[in-house]
């Protein structure tokens, strides 16, 4: 034993000065084993040592080996790593800092502007971080951490089914399942960011922050966006939360009026509170006729979804849209399909038609304001993608037989934006006298003898497992739906959903609107059903971004599997038009912020409230703020300073300017007034509503 | 982090404002619980963002200014009102901790004082909105821990921030100077100062005497752990060998003043010492401003006093808790002065002298009557069975030109194992940070019953929770801890809280609770009722 040690001492030695060898030894060590075994009953390594030493010297030169080129690389990365990293946390901080623009906020600072009027900031849909209080056994460990939203999405990747599961309402009710309760993240910091440096409200704040504004004067009203707008105030007290927030900010500001600032669906959030604060309890808040005129000194709307978006129709249809659907677009790579395994739509769509407040997002209106069978009031739009110039044919050729043919022909599809979906190509741009007329009394249920196999197609169940192969196709035999008769078809064919959302969203336009039924709460999301209360100081804004092709309408398929294996209809990706064409991949885009089109954000403020009309009784100002988009130049930009994108235009410093002038207290006249790119005037006065 | 040093309020260009909501402070530092677990607890049974407020404030400002600046206690109003309101008029049970304490005993007098200077909720507002305190480590009547902060920014554990997030304020991160720069930045904080010990002598002991006298064992420390659950027995174990110890002397310069009966002690008058500065401040200033200018880059009030003045700090020998204020006063006249204006730390004789309207009493258990409303309970509920620091022997250092020239004098220790003296520092009972006496006796005596300082006889009820350390290393940091910040891991007090939440009277969790000799060292404090 004594002289093992001794060897071993020596082998240290050795080792420091060769190092290089270490590789061919452990190659070796295996045959000397067999060699010395009475060695080995001391100790395995003691023995691996001796023989290291005794047979070293004898092979001095080696070969280089392929292994021994990996382990090496392997430590220089390893130590360059550690160094590199061991310098950043060495080197102080202010040299580590990346040299950002600018934004406005210093500047403004500079001329003179301080903070005035409290802000409130209602955060969209899928934007609003969500965290869990209760959940299932599959949940445990996530208390109170963020399954959604906020920076953080590594749960999803890691349980994606059982994170899916929490995210999901009970479908009949619209409310929290048993056991499961998920809720609003509060605070600024529930929307600040949507992703790691996906900023939605950061920048915003940032720059508000430095002319003064804080916790004091700056609210974020983060609500549960899954749920209808009065489900918020009935389960969580959401809009009488707000209403004490607005009614103390407002008084521990020195009496000054409150500016909120809602984004995408905050808009008509926002707008549902507004009528809740003044209708008498139970249904609403009780704060009286005087309430906005008091409280409220602007509203300024970023990317309002007024009208609704198409993109929610291809979403609950389908649940895909022109980059898979709403969802996906707000959060690029997390629903891939290796994800959620083969199910992934199904899974996804059957989430997604849980969530009341996506058919708050439906179209409103109907053939009114978003067109027929063969006029809209977007006609004529030129889609440039390919920014080339086109000859403007307007000829509206029968191109349906021939298109297969005569693919090279100088053809401009004419879009029909009122069609909101058709089957097929040629349903799209027919006219409609050739099609064969939807008649929504088709929509009957013939079979049920296939209902028993339900539970044969997977846990991913859909509506549509319950419909039988005949009635898909007369769907599709159906050709063309407008957005009025769109409606039915979701009726038909998610009649659950639709009966559950239509208690709490109506999509109509009034006739009448001192109809005692407009009282209910179900209209007040509606701008073409609801009166704006009486406060003719108040302004109203619309500021969205124009100049990205944004979905439109939809051409669709059925889809070739078995009815058990997907969703039977989606979007026929094959149909592309001309060069110049609105129509590519299967949909039609028309101007707007790549989520809402133009006529939704515009409208209203363009037409519906513009004077003294009837939705807008004591001629509320309004004022129209469109920024034109312009992809960021260098990559120091980040996501843009200029962008008009839906979610990056929360960036855009002209519009952060805008808003913090109105918070210092300036008023729309003294912004500028009306700023407008698109043809929202030309298209409005298109629009026959009677004001 | 620091505050202006004259207003105590944002210095110009920097505001740091407290993050709101839940979040905020349920996790101090990463895997370092707060409120974290009793919220877990409570969402079991169906709490959530609805019907769970956390009051954040900036906890760095004096009381009345975090309404000033952020409009705090406002806020707080609002949302209790609120919370009030959309819960069917069930009243709101409030739960501070530590400082919170008495920032809800300031809360519950603002809401009712008529504004401009209170929330003008009126009379009956408490009484309405509230149905329980239940205070969780409180220091009603100060802790001495923070009188070794302001005096000289160390105690054993070198701060009150330090035992509060272990690790965050090593000296690496700041450098050398570490302890001139936390020195600074912990005098910008008011609220520092409401915790300095109030009462006076009435409450903490005079000079040879203490409400305590020789009853904490601090040799106990090393039997007690989770296999004894039998707490009688520990308080009798080595009585024999205890000393009496002089708690009463909050700071003593040298371990024998501290131990000496006090009419052997010599003391140079703290006045006289004034005089003489006064004589030769001008020459001592200047020379002193002139050295601090090219010497020291960072400013701290000790570079105003002469060599003079230290020396007359340290022949006043022995402080107590009345004469500790005079000692502040005198080393850190600007910090006072800034203080004075927030806080109050006497006892008052009349309750309804008009002059007790004023904010600065608010906080003071001791000069404020609690509001009237008679259904409201009110519980102390604190750790006990840790040694607790209650009383310093100081020395001046050598080294005088930019450090802090006094110093604990880390060398005194006791006679023997059991001694309370440890490296410079008198323990006693407590919950590691504030003393049972500060925590208890509110409720063991000030406000039990029908009392001056409870005119509406609120009841009142103690619930202490004997400190065991964690068994294993699976219990992390233990479910019957007692220490200060930990002990809101503990299972017994998260059991009281919820079952108090869910609609329990003090009554029905069993009343007082008691393991520590508070009630006989109430006796001993001569407090007119």
């Amino acid at each position: 034993m004594a002289s093992v040690l001794r060897f071993r001492k020596l082998c240290y030695v050795e080792s420091a000065v060769k190092c290089t060898s270490v590789g061919y030894e452990s190659f070796e060590i295996d045959e000397k084993l067999d060699e010395k075994e009475e060695d080995v009953l001391s100790a395995n390594n003691f023995a691996l040592e001796i023989n290291k030493k005794r047979k070293q010297p004898k092979r001095q030169p080696k070969e280089w080996r392929c292994l021994d080129s990996c382990c090496w690389i392997i430590g220089y990365l390893c130590t360059t790593w550690w160094l590199l990293l061991f310098c950043y946390h060495c080197l102080p901080v202010t040299l580590l800092r990346v040299p950002e623009l600018p934004g406005p906020g210093v500047r403004l600072k500079r001329e003179g502007l301080t903070a005035l009027h409290p802000v409130v900031l209602v955060p969209g849909i899928v934007t609003g971080g969500l965290e869990l209080w209760e959940g299932r056994p599959c949940a445990d460990g996530l208390f109170r951490k963020r399954l959604w939203g906020g920076g953080s999405f590594t749960q999803i990747f890691k349980r994606p089914l059982c994170l899916l599961e929490h995210l999901s309402l009970h479908y009949e009710t619209g409310l929290d399942p048993q056991g499961i309760r998920v809720r609003a993240v509060p605070g600024l910091v529930g929307a600040d960011y949507f992703a790691p440096g996906y900023f939605v409200w950061a920048v915003l704040i940032e720059n508000l922050a430095k002319i003064g504004y804080e916790g004091k004067n700056l609210h974020m009203a983060a609500y549960d966006w899954r749920l209808s707008f009065q489900n918020t105030e009935i389960r969580d007290h959401a809009l009488t939360r707000l209403k004490s927030k607005i009614e103390l900010m407002y008084i521990s500001n020195g009496y000054k009026k409150v500016v909120a600032v809602p984004h995408s669906m905050g808009v008509i959030y926002f707008l549902h509170f507004l009528k809740w604060v003044e209708t008498p309890p139970p249904m609403g808040g009780g704060g009286g006729p005087g309430w906005c005129a008091k409280h409220i000194k602007a509203v300024m709307n970023i990317g309002p979804a007024f009208l609704g978006v198409p993109k929610a129709v291809s979403n609950l249809f389908s649940a895909e849209g022109k980059d898979v659907s709403y969802i996906r677009a707000m959060a690029p790579g997390v629903f891939d399909s290796e994800i959620f395994g083969l199910q992934t739509f199904e899974r996804v769509m059957r989430m997604a038609r849980t969530w009341d407040s996506i058919v708050s997002l439906l179209p409103k209106g109907g053939e009114v304001i978003w067109g027929n069978m063969d006029r809209s009031p977007e006609e004529g739009h030129v889609c440039d993608f390919s920014k080339k110039s086109h000859s403007k044919t307007s000829l509206t050729t029968n191109n349906v037989n021939n298109s297969d043919v005569n693919r090279g022909f100088l053809v401009k599809d004419l879009a029909n934006y009122g069609r909101i979906i058709s089957f097929g190509k040629p349903a799209s741009v027919l006219h409609s006298s050739k099609l064969p007329t939807a008649d929504s009394k088709e929509f009957s249920r013939t079979s049920t003898s296939e209902n028993f196999n339900n539970f044969s197609c997977g846990e991913a169940w859909t509506e549509y497992d319950e419909m039988s192969r005949q009635s898909i196709q007369n769907v599709a035999a159906d050709k063309a739906y407008t957005t009025t008769t769109l409606l039915d078809l979701l009726r038909f064919v998610a009649p659950k959903m639709m009966r559950r959302a239509e208690a709490h969203f109506s999509h109509g336009i009034a006739e009448n609107l001192d109809d005692p039924k407009y009282n209910h709460y179900k209209y007040w999301s509606n701008p073409l059903e609801t009166k704006l209360s009486d406060a003719p100081d108040m302004e109203i804004y619309c500021m969205y971004g124009v100049g990205i092709p944004t979905e439109r309408s939809y051409v669709y398929k059925l889809s070739p599997n078995s009815r058990c294996k997907s969703i039977p209809y989606q979007i026929d990706n094959s149909v592309h038009g001309e060069d110049g064409s609105c129509l590519k991949g299967g949909v039609y885009f028309a101007d707007g912020d790549e989520s809402v089109p133009v006529l939704s954000a515009g409208f209203m403020c363009a037409k519906g409230w513009r004077g003294r009309t009837r939705f807008n009784p004591s001629g509320i100002a309004t004022y129209i703020r469109e920024y034109r988009h312009k992809p960021p130049t260098s990559l120091m930009e980040g996501r843009g300073i200029e962008s008009g994108s839906h979610v990056d235009i929360m960036g855009n410093f002209a519009l952060i300017e805008d808003i913090m002038r109105v918070a210092a207290g300036a008023t729309g006249d003294e912004i500028g007034g009306d700023q407008i790119h698109s043809d929202i005037i030309k298209m409005s006065e298109r629009i026959n509503l009677g004001l | 982090m620091s505050l202006d040093n004259e207003t105590g309020l944002d210095p110009p260009g920097i505001r740091v404002r407290p993050v709101s909501g839940l979040v905020a402070a349920d996790y101090f530092a990463a895997g370092y619980f707060v409120w974290a677990v009793l919220i877990a607890n409570l969402a079991q049974i169906g709490y959530e963002e609805k019907t769970m407020y956390m009051a954040a404030y900036d906890w760095r400002l004096s009381f009345q200014n975090t309404e000033v600046r952020d409009q705090t206690l406002s806020r707080i109003k609002s949302n209790i009102e609120l919370m009030v309101a959309t819960n069917g008029g069930k009243k709101v049970v409030v739960i501070p901790h530590s400082m919170g304490v008495l920032y809800f005993l300031h809360f519950m007098k603002w809401v009712e004082a008529p504004p401009p200077m209170g929330g003008g909720g009126g009379s009956e507002w408490c009484a309405k909105h509230i149905k329980a305190v239940m205070n969780i480590g409180g220091p009603f009547l100060g802790v001495p821990k923070s009188v070794s902060g302001l005096f000289s920014v160390e105690a054993r554990d070198i701060a009150i921030a330090r035992t509060f997030a272990p690790g965050f304020l090593d000296k690496d991160v700041f450098g050398l100077q570490t302890f001139q720069h936390l020195m600074r930045m912990t005098r910008t904080w008011d609220s520092t100062m409401s915790m300095i010990p109030k009462g006076g002598e009435t409450i903490w002991g005079g000079l040879d005497w203490s409400p305590e006298g020789l009853s904490f064992n601090c040799g106990a420390k090393t039997l007690r752990n989770n296999s004894i659950n039998n707490t009688d027995q520990i308080p009798n174990i080595n009585l024999a060998n205890m000393k009496n110890v002089n708690y009463g002397r909050i700071i003593s310069f040298g371990k024998d003043v501290a131990e000496a009966h006090s009419s052997k002690i010599e003391r140079v008058d703290l006045l006289h010492g004034v005089y003489m500065i006064i004589v030769d401040q001008q020459d001592s200033m200047k020379a002193d401003m002139l050295a601090n200018l090219t010497n020291c880059d960072i400013w701290i009030e000790y570079h105003d006093i002469g060599d003079h003045r230290i020396k007359a700090v340290a022949d006043y020998k022995v402080y107590t808790a009345g004469s500790i204020l005079d000692l502040l006063h005198f080393v850190s006249p600007k910090l006072m002065a800034r203080g004075g204006a927030h806080f109050s730390y006497g006892i008052a004789d009349n309750l309804d002298d008009p002059k007790y309207q004023h904010y600065k009493y608010w906080s003071n258990p001791l000069e404020m009557k609690l509001p009237d409303a008679p259904d409201m309970e009110i519980y102390s509920m604190y750790g006990v069975g840790i040694p607790t620091e209650r009383a310093y022997v100081y020395k001046v250092t050598t080294a005088t030109d930019c450090s802090i020239p006094f110093q604990i004098d880390t060398s005194a220790e006791g006679g023997s194992e059991d001694s309370c003296l440890k490296g410079g520092v008198f323990s006693a009972d407590g919950d590691e940070t504030v003393p049972v006496l500060s925590a208890g006796l509110m409720a063991a005596k000030g406000w039990r019953g029908k009392t001056r300082f409870n005119p509406s006889g609120i009841p009142t009820y103690i619930r202490e929770y004997s400190h065991a350390p964690p068994a294993n290393l699976l219990e992390g940091r233990g479910t019957q801890s007692g220490a200060h910040v930990d002990i809101m891991g503990n299972f017994a007090l998260i059991e009281d809280v919820i079952r108090v939440a869910a609609g329990a009277t003090g009554k029905e969790l069993g009343g007082d609770h008691v393991y520590s000799d508070i009630f006989k060292w109430a006796e001993r404090i001569n407090l007119q009722l």
